[in-house]
C-alpha cells in the first residue's frame, strides 16, 4: 500500500470515529455507533500493517492475537457491577501503550539517524514527553483507581501533610526532566524513562488520596488523559488519525469530568487536591437521629398497595448488593398492580457515570423509566412513595438547608418532598461525606434496615401474598 | 437550535477533514500548527458531539470512547513491525499488546452493555 492510500484509510476511519461517537450519544443508534468505532479501527490497523516498512509479521500476530483474546476473555466474563474497574483496567492499558509507543520511537532506528543528522526537531521531542507524561500518570493512576474499585486488600486511602507539595515536587522534576528530554536529544532515552517513572509515582499519589465517592470524576478525567496521551503520541508519529481519535476521547472524558463535578457541586481542584472540608455541622448523629423509625417489609408493601406513583432512587449500595435484579421483580410486580414505577438518578450515583443505568438495564429494566435528577425533582410532590436504594449523601436535605455542610450546594434528589420515604439501608452509618442525613429522621421517613437485595425481595414477597 | 448545532458539526467535520487531508510529510514549524489545528478542531468536534448524550449512556460511552482511545494501536504497530532493533520492537511488542486488549476489550464490553439497553414495547 501506497503512503498515500494508507492516509486516506486513516481519513476513512477518522470519519467513521466520528460518526461512531455520535451514534453512542442516543440509545437507538448506540450499537451501531460502536460498531463504527469497531469498523474504524480496523481499518487503520489493516493498512497499517500494509505498510511498507512494516517486516516483523509474525511478533505483530502473536502481539494482536494475545491482546484481542485477553481483552475478549476480560470484556465477557466481568460483572456488569465490576463495571468501573474494566474501565479504569482498560484505561491504564491505553496509557501504558502510550509511553511505550514513545519510549520504542525514543529507541528506534529514525531517531537515532535524527540525532546523528543533528536535525531532531523540538517539536517532535515535546511530544514524546508529553506522551510519556500524560501516558505514565494514566497507567499508574487507572492502576490504583483499579485497585481501589476492586476493594484489593493491600491498598488504602493514604494521604499524609505535605502530599500537595509532593505532588507539586513531582510534577515540576517530571516536567523538568521532560526538558532536559527536549534539550539533550543524545541522552533522550535516559531523560525519558526517568520522567515515565516519576511520572507513574505521580499517577499513584494523586489517585491515592481520592475516595469512592470521587470515584466518578477520576475515571472520567483518566479517560480524557487516556485520548489526550494518544493524541500526543500522533504528534510524536505525526499520525493525523492518532491525534484526531486522541483529541475526541480527550473531549469526551473532559466533558464526563465537568457533569461529575457539577453534579457534587465541587471543583475538579478540590476533588484531586483537597479531601472533603470536614465539620460544619454541629449536630451530632444523637441529635440528628433522635426520631428514626424503622418499618418492615410487610409495612412497606402494605403501602405500595395503596400508592398510584412510586420511586426508586438507587446508589452505590445497590451495586454491592447485588439487589438490580431484586428491583427489577418488584417493578414488574408493581406495574403489574398499574402502580407507576419510576427511577431516579443522580449523576454521580455509584463508582462511574452511569452505573446505575447500567446496572438497571442488566436487570432489563426499561430505560424510559430511569429519570434525570430535575425531572424527578420536578414531579416530587406526585410521588406516593419513595424507595432510596443504597444511596445517602445524594439524599440528604443538608446539602440544600445547612449552608456550612461539607456538601452544602451540591444538587441532591428531593426525596424528603415525597410523601413517604423509605430508606433500606444496612445501618445509620454515615455515607462518603461523612454527615449525618436528616433525611433518615424526617417525620415521613421510614428505615428498612437490612441487606438491599434481601430487603426488596422481602418487600415483592409481602406484596405478591397481599 | 438543532440544526445550528448540525450545521456547527458540519463545519467542523468538514475543515478537520480537510486539514486532515493538507498535512504535509515534511517537518518544520508550519506543519506543527497544521498537526496543532487537526487537534484543536478535533477537541471542539468532540466537545460538540458529546454535549448532549443522555446520562444513561454515560458508561457505555467511557468505555467505547476509552477502545477508541486505544488507537496507539496503530502507533505500536508502526513501533513494532518495522525494523527498528531489538529494544524498540520489545517495547512496541508489549504495547501492541496492550493497545489491543484495551481497543478489543472496550469495543467488546461496550456492545455487551449497549445490547442491554432497550425499551420495551
Amino acid at each position: 500500500m501506497t503512503p498515500d492510500l494508507i492516509d486516506l484509510s486513516y481519513l476513512l476511519a477518522a470519519a467513521l470515529f466520528i460518526i461512531g461517537l455520535k451514534g453512542l450519544t442516543k440509545p437507538r443508534t448506540a450499537v451501531r455507533g460502536n460498531l463504527m468505532g469497531a469498523l474504524a479501527m480496523f481499518i487503520a490497523v489493516a493498512a497499517t500493517m500494509l505498510h511498507q516498512d512494516i517486516i516483523g509479521w509474525k511478533g505483530l500476530l502473536i502481539a494482536i492475537g494475545i491482546g484481542a483474546f485477553a481483552g475478549t476473555v476480560l470484556a465477557l466474563k466481568i460483572e456488569m457491577t465490576a463495571m468501573p474497574q474494566l474501565v479504569a483496567l482498560f484505561n491504564g492499558l491505553g496509557g501504558g501503550a502510550s509511553v511505550l509507543v514513545a519510549g520504542a520511537f525514543l529507541a528506534g532506528k529514525e531517531f537515532s539517524a535524527r540525532v546523528a543528522s543533528e536535525s531532531c526537531f523540538a517539536d517532535v521531542l515535546t511530544a514524546t514527553a508529553a506522551s510519556g507524561l500524560i501516558g505514565a500518570v494514566t497507567l499508574s493512576g487507572s492502576l490504583v483507581a483499579f485497585a481501589k474499585l476492586q476493594e484489593l486488600k493491600f491498598i488504602k486511602d493514604v494521604s499524609f501533610p505535605g502530599q500537595k507539595l509532593l505532588n507539586l515536587g513531582l510534577t515540576v522534576s517530571a516536567i523538568g526532566l521532560g526538558w532536559l528530554l527536549v534539550s539533550q536529544p543524545e541522552h533522550a532515552q535516559l531523560w525519558y524513562w526517568l520522567m515515565s517513572g516519576l511520572a507513574v509515582g505521580l499517577g499513584i499519589l494523586l489517585v491515592i488520596s481520592i475516595g469512592g465517592a470521587d470515584m466518578p470524576v477520576v475515571i472520567a478525567l483518566l479517560n480524557s488523559y487516556s485520548g489526550l496521551a494518544a493524541s500526543a503520541t500522533g504528534f510524536v508519529l505525526n499520525n493525523n488519525l492518532l491525534i484526531i481519535a486522541g483529541a475526541l476521547v480527550g473531549a469526551s472524558g473532559l466533558i464526563l469530568t465537568r457533569i461529575m463535578c457539577d453534579a457534587m457541586n465541587r471543583s475538579l481542584w478540590a476533588v484531586l487536591f483537597g479531601t472533603m472540608q470536614s465539620g460544619g455541622s454541629s449536630l451530632s448523629d444523637e441529635e440528628v437521629y433522635t426520631s428514626v423509625k424503622s418499618t418492615s417489609a410487610d409495612e412497606v408493601a402494605m403501602m405500595l398497595e395503596v400508592s398510584q406513583s412510586v420511586l426508586i432512587v438507587p446508589g452505590y449500595g445497590m451495586a454491592v448488593a447485588q439487589a438490580q435484579h431484586a428491583v427489577r421483580d418488584l417493578t414488574n410486580l408493581l406495574l403489574n398492580r398499574d402502580v407507576d414505577v419510576q427511577f431516579g438518578i443522580h449523576p454521580v450515583a455509584g463508582r462511574m457515570p452511569g452505573h446505575m443505568n447500567v446496572l438497571l438495564a442488566e436487570a432489563d429494566i426499561d430505560y424510559d423509566r430511569l429519570k434525570e435528577m430535575d425531572e424527578v425533582n420536578s414531579m416530587m410532590d406526585q410521588i406516593d412513595v419513595a424507595i432510596v436504594l443504597g444511596a445517602n449523601d445524594v439524599v440528604n436535605p443538608l446539602a440544600r438547608t445547612d449552608p456550612n455542610s461539607p456538601i452544602a450546594g451540591m444538587p441532591i434528589i428531593d426525596v424528603d418532598k415525597a410523601r413517604t420515604v423509605i430508606v433500606v439501608k444496612r445501618s445509620l452509618s454515615p455515607g462518603f461525606a461523612g454527615i449525618a442525613n436528616p433525611l433518615f429522621a424526617a417525620d415521613n421517613a421510614l428505615m428498612l434496615f437490612g441487606d438491599g437485595k434481601k430487603a426488596i425481595s422481602e418487600i415483592t414477597k409481602a406484596f405478591d401474598d397481599a | 437550535m438543532l440544526s445550528s448545532t448540525l450545521a456547527v458539526q458540519d463545519a467542523v467535520a468538514k475543515t478537520v477533514a480537510a486539514a486532515a487531508e493538507n498535512v504535509p510529510q515534511s517537518g518544520g514549524a508550519a506543519h506543527l500548527i497544521l498537526l496543532l489545528t487537526v487537534f484543536v478542531l478535533a477537541i471542539f468536534l468532540g466537545v460538540e458531539i458529546i454535549t448532549k448524550i443522555p446520562p444513561t449512556l454515560h458508561t457505555p460511552l467511557m468505555s467505547g470512547s476509552n477502545a477508541i482511545s486505544g488507537i496507539t494501536l496503530v502507533g505500536a504497530v508502526l513501533a513494532t513491525g518495522a525494523d527498528n532493533g531489538t529494544w524498540a520492537s520489545i517495547l512496541g511488542f508489549a504495547a501492541v499488546v496492550f493497545a489491543t486488549m484495551n481497543v478489543v476489550g472496550g469495543f467488546v464490553v461496550t456492545n455487551r452493555m449497549l445490547a442491554m439497553f432497550r425499551t420495551k414495547k
